[in-house]
């Protein structure tokens, strides 16, 4: 599903992805850890198309497109979901006006009709409930005025709307009582199937325990230092990053 | 109106002021220039009775020796006011005329506008009186409205009609002397609207007008006067349009609302003049001046979303003269490329437990700049007044300016005055957060700035609301990079 070979990125002149390669398929769940600074964030960032990174080598492909012309909401219309690690607030937008929006701009480039209202009505019961979410929190303006936890939420409860095929969650433990934490990882739990995939970016192997990744990857300095399966992560934690930069210098 | 999607890309395409036709309509224009003699030769046009000749007069005496006022926060090259005609008129034009004898030319303009008015009588509820250049050509369900004892009906017919309740009540809220483009339009208004309620009358649908300039080098200085008698209620919409020139056209209007005790008046404008091109060049000057006045226990709501213009100057405000009287003002001020605006309201709280609400939304963009100018001013003898203020600006861009400048003036110990005022700027990381959904740029901002507007917004009648939110959408359109 997502390819990335050789990828280099940079901002204002300081480049931040030094050659990441990943090969993620359909059903799959990637974790990537890493320490402060070593591009996790980036590499989502430029996954989702944000234009404030330059990409100076390499590619990205989806689904065997290269992804490198295309617009953001574009990558958004052929699936492409990012969990933001700080949502952002828009005053006077309910979560539903947005949802709607959203929805039905990717529906219309696809080429669908506008999502009937009743069937939008439907689909926010469903995935509302799935995600313990209160109704009168969808009339909300989107963010504002949410707590960290809330607004963690409001990410996942925005991707069970959308059914993306690649999601990406960034950071999206941080902030998270282990309560809601429960609540966030059985919402992504329940939404994985074999056609879509998910990259999980965390510090802490904490939201690892309940979203089991196939694959764990270790960045440090822009560059995927170390690949395994989840017993990689219980490493990390007992190990420290330390011993991954020991390595890496090794 | 509902619109499609489809639509309002194709809009959003084509950027330019949509409205900037002109029609070659028949006109009967004076020339230009302004003296007694033209004063008194409008008035003669008109047809009107010696009192209100010489009410014109007198206006003109006045104004001759007024200055134009320079301490809005707007520059601009001042009008010559001899190089304006002051009166033109679409030449089939007639006081007795029905809609089958309106210029087919003018049938088309409408169509253009959007406002069918054979439609507008079966489909909506609102009875439309339409003002182009000087005077007003249709005025549609004058029938209906009779009924009920409603008077809805130019008001160059009402001087000929009912000239006692115009003589009692112009100029009654707004002096004619009141101000420099007050004075002069008391001195030229050739036509608007005019419109009374009877007493305890709900008004069954709301009272629409349509201003037009059409003719080049003319001034549009239209009238409107609103009375609602005791217990009575009536929503009142205007909107504007203009075609794109590169001259400066000018006007000057002078809008008054009474609402005697228990009335409500809600006073809607949808202002979108032609702004000027992007270079700065052409556009209305909209000087206007406008005022209700409260007595006891009523309400005046005024509601105005303002895209267009080159300049505008305008605020809206309520006498609160009657006890227990409420004054409402929401506003959304849109200013994109050179255009400038300062706007705002006055609250002037005269009797006991008034109330007011200010809800002002400025939205700047492109090299424009925008002022939300407000007063509120509480009188020695208003007991418990209240009033809260809130205005935010939003800012598009690194080139345009957003100004508040508020008054406060309270003389009663007893009053409570409250004002918040907040500055945003439209960030990348809300239009990144939007693209990434889904939602491309220019419908990013459209869904920002419609929710940044929404408190204003909801206080519009439902197809104007629509109409509004879509001019929003157009105004805007290209303005972050």
């Amino acid at each position: 599903m997502l390819k990335i070979t050789d990828l280099h990125a940079q901002v204002e002149d300081k480049e931040i992805l030094r050659g990441i390669n990943l090969n993620v398929k359909a059903g799959e769940v990637h974790a990537i850890m890493g320490p402060n600074g070593s591009g996790k964030s980036t590499l989502a960032a430029v996954i989702a198309g944000k234009e404030e990174f330059e990409v100076t080598k390499g590619s990205v492909e989806l689904n065997g497109e290269d992804l490198e012309d295309i617009s953001p909401e574009e990558r958004a219309h052929k699936g492409v979901f990012l969990s933001f690690q700080y949502p952002v607030e828009i005053p006077g937008v309910s979560v539903t006006n947005f949802m709607k929006t959203a929805i039905n701009e990717s529906r219309k480039a696809n080429g669908l009709e506008d999502m009937p209202a009743n069937q939008m009505l439907k689909l926010i019961r469903e995935k509302s409930e799935l995600l313990d979410i209160d109704r009168k929190f969808l009339s909300r303006s989107l963010n504002e005025g949410f707590s960290g936890g809330e607004k963690k939420r409001n990410e996942i409860f925005q991707m069970a709307m959308l059914e993306p095929k690649l999601a990406i969650l960034d950071e999206t433990d941080s902030g998270l009582d282990i309560d809601a934490l429960r609540i966030v990882a059985n919402g992504v739990n329940k939404l994985k199937s074999k056609d879509n995939a998910v990259i999980v970016i965390t510090h802490y192997q904490r939201l690892l325990e309940y979203i089991v990744p196939d694959f764990v990857h270790v960045l440090h300095n822009g560059r995927i230092v170390k690949s395994g399966g989840k017993e990689l992560a219980m490493e990390l934690e007992e190990k420290g990053y330390d011993w991954i930069k020991n390595e890496a210098v090794v | 109106m509902a619109y499609t999607e489809e639509e309002l890309k194709k809009e959003l395409e084509t950027k330019e002021y949509e409205y900037g036709f002109y029609t070659d309509l028949k006109s009967d224009t004076f020339p230009k220039g302004l003296s007694e003699d033209i004063v008194r030769a409008i008035s003669k046009k008109k047809n009107e009775p010696e009192w209100m000749t010489d009410w014109r007069i007198e206006a003109y005496r006045v104004w001759e020796k007024m200055e134009e006022p320079e301490w809005a926060n707007v520059r601009y090259q001042k009008p010559d006011f001899q190089a304006i005609s002051y009166y033109s008129a679409p030449k089939k034009a007639d006081p007795n005329k029905t809609l089958d004898d309106v210029d087919p030319e003018l049938l088309a303009m409408y169509k253009k506008l959007g406002i069918s008015v054979d439609e507008q009588k079966k489909l909506q509820n609102v009875a439309v009186d339409i003002v182009v250049d000087s005077v007003s050509v249709a005025t549609t369900f004058q029938k209906t409205l009779a009924e009920k004892g409603i008077i809805f009906m130019p008001i160059s017919e009402a001087i000929q009609e009912h000239p006692e309740l115009v003589k009692k009540y112009m100029g009654t809220v707004v002096p004619k002397t009141d101000n420099f483009y007050a004075a002069l339009n008391s001195a030229v208004f050739t036509d608007g609207s005019f419109c009374y309620i009877p007493k305890g009358v709900r008004c069954p649908m709301e009272l629409s007008t349509y201003f037009r300039i059409n003719e080049g080098g003319t001034g549009q200085f239209e009238r409107t006067l609103v009375i609602a008698e005791k217990g009575s209620y009536v929503s009142y919409l205007e909107g504007c349009t203009a075609p794109s020139r590169d001259e400066n056209q000018l006007h000057a209007a002078v809008v008054e609302l009474i609402a005697m005790d228990d009335a409500e008046i809600k006073y809607s404008t949808v202002q979108n003049w032609f702004p000027g091109n992007k270079e700065g060049k052409g556009g209305v000057y909209n000087f206007v001046t406008k005022r209700g006045l409260c007595e006891k226990n009523s309400k005046i709501s005024w509601t105005q979303v303002e895209t267009g213009s080159a300049v505008t100057w305008k605020y809206p405000s309520c006498i609160l003269k009657g006890d227990n009287s409420v004054g409402e003002f929401y506003s959304i001020a849109v200013t994109n490329n050179y255009q400038q605006a300062d706007t705002g309201t006055k609250m002037i709280h005269l009797g006991k437990n008034t109330k007011s609400t200010i809800i002002s939304k400025g939205i700047s963009a492109g090299k424009s700049q925008n002022s939300y100018r407000g007063l509120v001013q509480i009188g020695s003898r208003a007991e418990n007044a209240r009033n809260f203020s809130q205005c935010d600006s939003l800012l598009m861009g690194n080139e345009c300016g957003a100004h508040t400048f508020p008054y406060i003036e309270a003389k009663n110990k007893s009053a409570q005055v409250e004002h918040e005022a907040t500055t945003s700027k439209i960030g990348e990381d809300q239009i990144f957060y939007c693209n990434q959904r889904g939602i491309d740029t220019e419908k990013a901002i459209a869904l920002i700035v419609n929710g940044f507007s929404k408190e204003v917004l909801n206080k519009l009648p439902m197809e104007f609301a629509v109409e509004a939110q879509k001019l929003l959408e157009i105004s805007l359109e290209g303005s972050v990079g």
